[in-house]
């Protein structure tokens, strides 16, 4: 990756779709920030001793005045990011998932949220995507934690490239978001990041009318491999839906698809408990909606270390573990 | 900055004085009225903030939300009923919205809310925040090459967070010269004097080992606290925070509520409320007798 790419002029498209695909989900943010910080002064960017980690270098190097190492203190970080956002600036918050949401909590809750700030929380290492770093370094209960702080938006991007349309959506957004990203070795589920992507509107990206597979994160490229294959192998259409926005959750797109398909099968790298799973849950529940439905996730147990893809397999969640689970949904249907 | 050469007068102390006698009085009457508030902390901080309304920030209670003004954060937010007693006697909002204290639907709880409560520049309650918070302003204001000063005032029994000491560490390392912090150093917290539950001496040292600039005072003297005010150095060019520390009574005016526990947070029936009203016109005495003479042309 040389500089050379990068095209000044263009806000928050300063390099070519070949690149994107080359970088990581944290790597575009940060170039995708430090692109549109050009012409919003108010955007700093803080972190806890995890510029690196974080790959927020370019933003570092181009804006060092408005770049703030809060060292390894997450709860003065998420702190001192709410009283910028007092004080009129934007923040841009990076750290660990698992250190974001837990950690941190209560200074997310209450110096961000309940002030009413806009501070931006991109936490990294998300789910397992640090699988191998053992299980203080998992983070399955973010979303869970974010979802239930009031006017707190939690969005999970599936790849690189919805991870850039994320960040263009976010730099004029008023409130506070938690955004969840992986460690940034992802299989792309888009082709780039030129589609539609609007906070709250989930995106269909295989279209069916015998089941519906609601993924976020890497669990929307495994279920865009599993739809393919059922289309292919077994004949069996199946609609999977992008929920890269968990709150405000895109409760249309839930009821049409338990309305025009035969059940629903959730996916994402997090508890079972509290997540993707429970929101479109209670959404099923309130209308009355009573599909074949399953969640696939991480049951209620501390998980294995491992390799993010031997773990998402292990734990159903991968393209294998959800055709399987489909398959036999949609079977004992009939 | 204020002027630093002027000598304080005489009447400007004894106008302070009475004044956190008279906002004393005034909680004492609401307790009674609304059925319980955090006395014991709201009395040890009074001259302080007093002294910080009255005679230091440039703040605009007709304009709260005016540029350029100075930013106060109680983060001792369970004397948010004392604090706002403050804020409504400068004119931020009505008087008789207090009445409505800790009632349903209220804009005033416990702790305050800043989207609520017109002069409130953060939501404070849960200790350990507001030092934070105001060193988050603080950069900003530096990063915008603002002048003013961002003042936190922290309760003893608040220095027991680990948030506290991040907070503190981390306003040394970024220089910010435009933050005040005052710890009300009442030396009790809820389940105790501070030596019992958690020791926090030496203090002062301890700041300065941070990096801090310390000053020690009184803080029920307002001719310290003025003259510590006035000579602390200008924020758009200081590179050292600085902290107060400041010696306080929990309860200081009535003396059956000094240095106890049971009144760091209590009610009070109508003879209890005579019998304290009583008891801090009688301490501020002299108080009263000096800003008589003032008052008689």
């Amino acid at each position: 990756m040389s500089d050379s790419i990068l095209n000044p002029n263009a806000e928050g498209l300063t390099w070519t779709v070949e690149t994107l695909d080359e970088l990581t989900q944290a790597e575009i943010y940060g170039r995708v920030l430090t692109s549109l910080a050009k012409t919003r002064p108010e955007i700093v960017f803080l972190t806890a001793d995890l510029v690196k980690s974080t790959k927020m270098k370019e933003f570092v190097q181009a804006y060092p005045d408005r770049f703030f190492n809060l060292g390894i203190m997450e709860q003065t970080l998420m702190t001192v990011a709410a009283g910028m956002s007092l004080a009129g600036k934007h923040p841009f918050v990076s750290t660990f998932g698992t250190f974001a949401s837990m950690r941190a909590c209560e200074q997310v809750r209450t110096d961000i949220c309940y002030q009413g700030t806009r501070v931006k929380i991109m936490a990294t290492h998300s789910g397992l995507s640090f699988g191998q770093a053992g299980t203080t370094h998992h983070c399955l209960e973010d979303i869970a934690i974010m979802r239930t702080f009031a006017g707190m938006t939690v969005i999970v991007p599936a790849d690189s490239f919805e991870t850039a349309q994320v960040v263009r959506a976010l730099v004029d957004y008023p409130g506070p978001a938690y955004v969840r990203l992986g460690r940034g070795f992802e299989f792309p589920a888009y082709e780039n990041d030129q589609f539609e992507f609007k906070i709250g509107k989930a995106n269909t990206l295989h279209e069916g009318k015998d089941f519906t597979i609601i993924a976020c994160g890497v669990g929307v490229e495994g279920g865009k491999e599993a739809a393919e294959f059922l289309k292919h192998d077994e004949k069996i259409e199946v609609r999977l839906l992008d929920m890269h926005t968990i709150k405000p959750l895109d409760r249309e797109a839930i009821i049409r698809a338990a309305k025009e398909t035969g059940g629903i099968v959730t996916v994402e790298e997090h508890s079972i408990i509290g997540g993707l799973g429970s929101a479109v849950a209670e959404v099923l529940a309130e209308e009355r909606l009573a599909v074949p439905f399953k969640r696939l996730g991480i049951p209620d147990q501390w998980a294995m270390i491992g390799y993010p893809e031997d773990l998402y397999e292990h734990y159903g969640i991968s393209a294998n573990g959800i055709r399987e689970t489909v398959l036999k949904m949609v079977k004992s249907a009939k | 900055m204020q002027n630093k050469k002027k000598p304080i007068k005489a009447e400007l102390i004894t106008r302070l004085e009475y004044k956190s006698y008279f906002l004393r009085r005034k909680l004492l009457q609401l307790t009674g009225k609304i059925g319980g508030a955090h006395i014991g902390g709201s009395f040890s901080m009074m001259e302080m903030v007093v002294c910080l309304y009255h005679s230091f920030l440039k703040v605009d209670p007709i304009n709260p939300k005016k540029a350029d003004r100075d930013i106060f954060i109680l983060s001792k937010g369970h004397a948010g009923v004392g604090y706002c007693l403050i804020l409504a006697d400068l004119g931020f909002f009505p008087e008789q919205d207090l009445d409505t204290f800790n009632q349903t639907g209220s804009k005033f709880g416990v702790h305050p809310d800043h989207k609520a409560i017109p002069g409130v520049e953060a939501s404070t309650g849960s200790l350990g925040h507001g030092l934070g918070l105001a060193l988050g302003i603080a950069l900003a204001k530096k990063l915008d090459g603002k002048s003013e000063r961002v003042v936190a005032l922290l309760s003893d029994g608040e220095m027991c967070e680990g948030s506290v000491w991040e907070a503190l560490l981390a306003a040394h390392h970024y220089k910010t010269g435009n933050l005040l912090a005052i710890i009300d150093y009442n030396k009790m917290s809820q389940d105790g004097p501070l030596s019992e539950i958690m020791e926090l001496a030496p203090l002062k040292l301890k700041l300065e080992t941070f990096g801090w600039r310390v000053h020690e005072i009184d803080g029920h003297n307002i001719h310290d606290i003025l003259h510590t005010l006035r000579d602390l150095p200008d924020p758009a060019t200081s590179k050292q925070p600085t902290a107060i520390l400041m010696n306080t009574i929990k309860g200081k005016g009535v003396p059956f509520m000094e240095n106890t526990v049971l009144w760091h947070y209590g009610g009070m029936d109508t003879e209890v409320e005579k019998k304290a009203l009583a008891a801090l016109d009688e301490t501020y005495n002299s108080v009263i007798e000096r800003f008589k003479k003032l008052e008689t042309p």
